[in-house]
């Protein structure tokens, strides 16, 4: 339930918001949510996998957000933006 | 309605309020603090369900590690919002259609009170077998290895499970996050402009001058 909610109101953030930031911090929310369930279930099935995850995602998370700000901060060196919506180069 | 069950419901709350509030407040360091308000009480929804070292691992990383990414990001950038600009993006009532239909959809498929705790044997998630030398009762007088059990050691089973069962993906996890490091490194590396060329330094000059070499050698 409150990982299904969190979830959804990521996904929303990702979608909905224009400033870049804000969605790499709506992944965050997302990746959250999934340790949530994650846990809830380690804990109900009495076995430690879950757990392991967590932690992989927990490290996943951490490298993804480095990378994705290094990409942010040289975007907004080039184009001086974060604005999602401008970003089009490849629109074709 | 037992404790536990009032702090979770108290917790969830604060924790799908704040998350609410990180996608809808205007200014991203607002933002940010926020996540770091809902990353807490993920913490602490973790340590209620016997997850104490994922619930560290949590706090560490997350509030300690990335939300200082973020903070630090967002005020080198430092984007200034008019107030009559627009937050949102151009399809945003799409955004909230598809977010609503996931919620409906994992609500659907997840109904709360049918996940009951069936088995009440919890023991591989908090306990730890230890080999100890002592006396041994077959043969008194000797010694002998015995294997006891501990118990509320999670961090132990945790670290335990780590480093025996899950050693491989450990290891690709720490050369994934080297690999991260060296991107972001590369990807966040400034070129130097003609002015500040003049200006640098000779030795700056000379590394410059060696990055280039190395990026023909490895293009070559």
């Amino acid at each position: 339930m409150l990982s299904g909610t969190l979830f959804a109101i990521g996904l929303v953030g990702v979608i909905i918001r224009r400033n870049m930031i804000t969605v790499l911090m709506a992944i965050e929310l997302m990746l959250n949510a999934v340790n949530i369930n994650l846990v809830a279930f380690s804990h109900h099935l009495a076995s430690l996998e879950g757990q392991i995850f967590t932690i992989f995602i927990i490290t996943v998370a951490a490298g993804e957000a480095a990378v994705g700000l290094a990409i942010i901060i040289q975007l907004y060196r080039l184009r001086s933006t974060i604005n999602i919506d401008e970003s089009r180069e490849l629109h074709g | 309605m037992s404790i536990a069950l009032l702090v979770f419901f108290v917790i969830g709350t604060i924790a799908v309020a704040a998350s609410a509030l990180v996608i809808t407040m205007r200014n991203p360091v607002h933002s940010a603090l926020f996540l770091l308000l809902t990353f807490l009480c993920v913490a602490v929804l973790f340590v209620m369900k016997g997850a104490e070292f994922v619930g560290a691992v949590q706090v560490l990383v997350y509030a300690g590690g990335i939300m200082v990414l973020f903070l630090f990001v967002v005020m080198l950038i430092n984007v200034r919002h008019l107030p009559e600009e627009r937050v949102l993006s151009h399809f945003w009532k799409g955004g909230f259609a598809v977010g609503l239909g996931v919620f409906i959809l994992l609500f659907a498929i997840v109904r709360p009170g049918v996940y009951r705790d069936v088995r009440t044997n919890k023991a591989p998630l908090t306990t730890a077998k230890d080999r100890v030398l002592g006396p041994s009762r077959k043969n008194p007088g000797k010694l002998a290895y015995r294997t006891v059990r501990r118990h509320n050691v999670n961090s132990e089973a945790v670290g335990d499970a780590l480093y025996r069962d899950y050693l491989v993906p450990f290891e690709v996890a720490s050369l994934f996050l080297l690999v991260a490091m060296i991107g972001a490194i590369v990807i966040g590396k400034r070129e130097l402009s003609a002015e500040e060329e003049e200006t640098a330094p000779n030795y700056m000059l000379e590394k410059v001058k060696t990055e280039e070499k190395v990026k023909e050698a490895m293009s070559a």
